[in-house]
């Protein structure tokens, strides 16, 4: 599988995207800039966490008009796989990648902390390799994180099997308990939990590596 | 012109005495603007005027050690070419005016320090201590500055991974933040201030100059009374996104061989990292300010000069280099210009409109600065008996403990920082010191602050020990050998004898102790005029620390691990119950001597305690400090939901034994086995050890008599914070 991670002004989550992608696959990750207008040849994007823009005017707002992301919206046209991750998830909806918004966290505060999710539906690249109702943690580390679509694009969410994880504790107020969605083709993943933060034992854990693995089987 | 009258010069926070002594520098007046500049040179802040002769007391070498004292931050060598870097300041002041941004800004600014001598930043830490908790503006402080560290650190990717909240009444009118920076760098690609040789190009990178923050540094070497708030203005306003630009172009301009020299624009802005440059390079700086990047209309000389506009840098070019260094800058879409050319004059010139603004010796702002041997009154140490009701229920008094203001978990601020971002971090907030690992290495570096302030009022030296010394015994707590530390004196006014025999003492104290446990000071800051309406706060000299663990998989928690693993008590119990937690806050008496430091046992028991833990035998271990053994033993308990039942041991007073302060201690739990080799060791070793008892079930038991369900426990510890922060009154015997 060959990836690429987008780099945003204040991306912070960039690296670290890039270190687990190199570890799971064993390839180099390839870091592409927010002013480029086109895509080198990889099977998966990654929008990573961070603080985009500074989080100015609207979390993901400032991103999602980047130069780079009309090559994105067209990856994914074509099927190819996004992985929005945090800021990420924010950048996408913003772009009309994904249905919804972010708002602030219903406890008006940010919240870093690791955090049990009930995987929904295992069917898709990202989620294969977990089993239907399994738990998880992955932490979460956001200030707006607080899903919010109207009950309609909810009920669709749900009758299309695009809920892809739930949270047990809903730390942001999410509806639904709504932790990460699938877009329509089911090749873009929006997920505030970082699973690129559980791919180390010493570090907070593996629960991230069969979200990886899955998309390595996928799309090698 | 603008006549210099006695006035005049006290707003700018000089003496009479102070402003002959520059008419001599200059051999004639000042002007307004010069008087600005020597106003913020010549400021505590900037000059140390106070302390600096005090200072030089301390121990800054080892072979270790790159960098000392004097640059933005210190250096040491951990092994493998890389170097870590870092250092803590205070942002007492500005936090208490607008928390906010003044907590923001002492993040920014800590980190600016770390990244311009060419370090990724890799942790935060922070050294918060505000009012008492019932008084009216604690909560607002608390949210703001907490809010503050995590909105700036969380913008900027680094973790923030540990630190230190406490609460007492001499802080109602005088928070203390202070934080501490850690960075990454390669041994070879460390990056100094000094300016050498002229003709080079002089540029500024980074965010325009506005008006905000003039006098921030002045403003930070007077005492505050009732109308400080009025100072609001003076505050800078962060912006972390901007941060974040200039740390990643910063950088990728490191990575070329471009710089000569580089500081940051923090107190007192232009005018110290022009001077500063100018003066450790041997050089001279001419600036011209019609090129600074403006964000206000009609910005005089003075008000370029002493702004302290955030997120700037100052950087002197090898001539030739600018447009390689432009186009990084533009890329990262942040200001940049050239804006003066350094010189073998000697002298700091500033130009605007076709006018000279200033023209002053270097030598007259830094070497000729004033400096101080201030009077200290010198007072013995307090020393007297301690009494309390020796029947008080043990288990009672724990309940109350683990969920004091000063102690219970503080779960509730660090869940508002992101704490494993950079995913390196191994030890996140809540044991004894926090542990971040060296990308794509297997070394770590643990990183603590500590200072226990109570012990520092009746008697300034020992307190100061203690504060190395608690700082040394955390990292070793972890596995980690400890490398240097920087020190963060915050202190009361100096021109008060008895207040500067608080400094006096304070600095006598750590120098003993980083001698002795061979933990040099490479950097640091002095925070002085913590009054307000003349009320001085505690001494409180943080001691930030640094330790490297060369296998972060020997790593130790203080989380149990396992049931029936002995619990074993290392080091000497006396039963030290002056100056305690326990004392204060369940007798309600702050009284006593404060415990006495024996920096040799502080060793050996230290150095016996790691070794341990660097073979592999010992995986569970956590320092005795606030609130004694029994506390400790709580703390391990409630962290992994496996109980414990132990029993007193060594001295017959139980609440000596379980809530005494005596230093030096260490509590450890091993499989049995192990445990036995481990007490024979000790002995051969003249170590003091005690078994304690043995870990299991859901409760904490003492004496086989007692016991409390850890549920219990927890639930009391988790607490207080957040009900705290919700507005609730909690009385504070719960």
């Amino acid at each position: 599988m060959k990836s690429a991670v987008i780099v945003f002004p204040a991306a912070n989550c960039d690296r670290d995207a890039a270190t687990a992608l190199e570890q799971m696959t064993g390839k180099k990750t390839q870091m592409v800039w927010h002013q480029d207008s086109e895509l080198p040849d990889v099977d998966l994007v990654v929008l990573p966490g961070g603080f985009s823009y500074g989080d100015y005017l609207r979390c993901g707002a400032m991103a999602s008009q980047s130069k780079i992301m009309g090559a994105i919206k067209q990856h994914a046209e074509k099927g190819g796989a996004v992985l929005a991750v945090c800021n990420g998830f924010q950048i996408a909806t913003e772009a009309g990648l994904l249905p919804g918004a972010l708002m602030r966290n219903a406890g008006l505060k940010f919240v870093c902390k690791p955090v049990a999710l009930k995987v929904e539906e295992t069917q898709s690249a990202f989620t294969r390799k977990y089993n239907q109702g399994q738990t998880v943690t992955f932490p979460v580390a956001h200030g707006e994180g607080n899903y919010y679509a109207d009950d309609a694009t909810l009920d669709r969410l749900e009758g299309e099997g695009r809920v892809m994880f739930r949270y047990q504790n809903n730390p942001n107020g999410s509806a639904r308990d709504i932790a990460g969605i699938l877009s329509e083709k089911r090749n873009v993943l929006g997920m505030m939990p970082h699973p690129e933060r559980v791919v180390d034992p010493l570090t907070g854990g593996i629960d991230g590596r069969a979200m990886f693995q899955g998309l390595i089987e996928t799309l090698s | 012109m603008t006549d210099i009258t006695p006035q005049l010069i006290r707003e700018h926070g000089l003496s009479d005495e102070e402003y002959d002594r520059i008419k001599r520098l200059l051999n004639r007046d000042a002007n307004l603007v010069e008087l600005g500049v020597f106003s913020v040179m010549w400021s505590e802040h900037c000059s140390y005027k106070s302390t600096r002769v005090h200072l030089k007391k301390l121990p800054t070498k080892a072979p270790w050690v790159i960098q000392g004292p004097g640059e933005n931050a210190g250096v040491i060598d951990i092994g493998d070419g890389d170097a870590a870097i870092f250092k803590m300041e205070s942002h007492n002041h500005p936090s208490f005016i607008e928390p906010y941004q003044g907590a923001a800004t002492g993040v920014g600014g800590i980190m600016r320090d770390v990244f311009t001598m060419g370090a990724r930043p890799i942790a935060m830490m922070n050294a918060l201590r505000f009012g008492e908790p019932n008084h009216p503006k604690t909560r607002y402080l608390v949210s703001g500055v907490v809010s503050g560290i995590g909105g700036y650190g969380n913008c900027m990717g680094v973790p923030t991974v540990g630190g230190e909240v406490n609460f007492h009444k001499s802080y109602n009118g005088n928070i203390l933040v202070n934080a501490m920076c850690v960075g990454l760098a390669r041994t070879d690609k460390i990056f100094k201030a000094g300016a050498k040789g002229a003709g080079n190009p002089v540029v500024y990178i980074g965010s325009k100059t506005g008006r905000d923050g003039i006098h921030g540094a002045t403003m930070a070497s007077a005492e505050f009374d009732d109308a400080s708030e009025e100072k609001r203005p003076t505050v800078q306003v962060g912006d972390p996104f901007t941060e974040k630009l200039l740390l990643e172009a910063c950088l990728e301009l490191m990575a070329t061989d471009a710089i000569i020299a580089i500081q940051d624009m923090g107190a007192a802005g232009l005018t110290s990292s022009s001077a500063e440059m100018a003066d450790k390079g041997g050089s001279g700086i001419e600036l011209e300010l019609d090129q600074v990047p403006q964000r206000e209309l009609n910005m005089t000389a003075y008000e370029m000069l002493l702004s302290e506009s955030q997120e700037r840098m100052l950087a002197v070019l090898k001539p030739g280099r600018e447009a390689e260094a432009r186009r990084i800058f533009e890329k990262w879409e942040l200001d940049f210009a050239v804006i003066g050319v350094t010189t073998d004059t000697g002298r700091f010139v500033v130009k605007h409109k076709g006018k000279v603004e200033a023209d002053i010796p270097v030598k007259a702002l830094s070497d000729e600065a004033p400096v101080y041997e201030r009077p200290y009154k010198e007072r013995a140490p307090e020393n007297a008996a301690v009494s309390y009701d020796k029947k008080r229920n043990v288990l009672a008094s724990l309940e109350q403990i683990v969920g004091l203001p000063d102690m219970c978990s503080r779960r509730w601020v660090w869940e508002q920082y992101d704490n494993s971002v950079m995913n390196d971090t191994v030890q996140h907030p809540g044991g004894d010191a926090a542990v971040v690992r060296v990308h794509g290495s297997k070394k770590a570096l643990a990183i603590t602050t500590d200072v226990s302030p109570r012990y520092c009022r009746p008697d300034p030296k020992e307190g100061g020990k203690q504060a190395v010394a608690e700082a040394w015994r955390n990292l070793t707590a972890v596995g980690a050998t400890p490398l240097a530390v920087t020190d963060n004196l915050n202190y009361g006014n100096p021109q008060k004898p008895e207040i500067m025999w608080q400094i006096v003492a304070g600095i006598d104290g750590i120098g003993e102790a980083c001698r002795a446990l061979d933990f040099p000071v490479i950097g640091g800051n002095c925070s002085l005029y913590n009054e307000t309406n003349g009320e001085g706060i505690l001494p409180t000299p943080a001691i930030g620390g640094v330790g490297l663990l060369k296998d972060v998989s020997k790593m130790a928690t203080l989380a149990f691990k396992r049931e029936n693993d002995v619990v074993i008590l290392i080091g000497e119990t006396k039963g030290h119950l002056g100056q305690s937690i326990y004392l204060r806050e369940i007798e309600g008496k702050e009284e006593g001597s404060a415990p006495k430091v024996d920096l040799a046992m502080e060793k050996k028991n230290g150095d016996f305690v790691r070794g341990l833990i660097e073979a592999g035998r010992v995986d569970t271990v956590h320092d005795v400090s606030d609130g004694g053994v029994l506390t400790a033993i709580a703390e391990m308990a409630i962290k992994s939901g496996i109980g414990a039942s132990v029993g007193q041991a060594e001295i017959a007073d139980a609440i000596g034994f379980w809530f005494g302060e005596d230093q030096a201690r260490y509590v450890i739990a091993a499989p049995f086995t192990e445990a036995e080799n481990i007490v024979a060791q000790a002995r051969a070793a003249y170590i003091f050890v005690a078994e304690l008892g043995k870990t299991g079930g859901d409760a904490l038991t003492i004496d086989d008599r007692e016991n409390v369900k850890l549920a219990k426990l927890r639930a009391t510890h988790e607490a207080w914070f957040p009900r705290f922060m919700a507005g609730e009154e909690i009385p504070l015997t719960n």
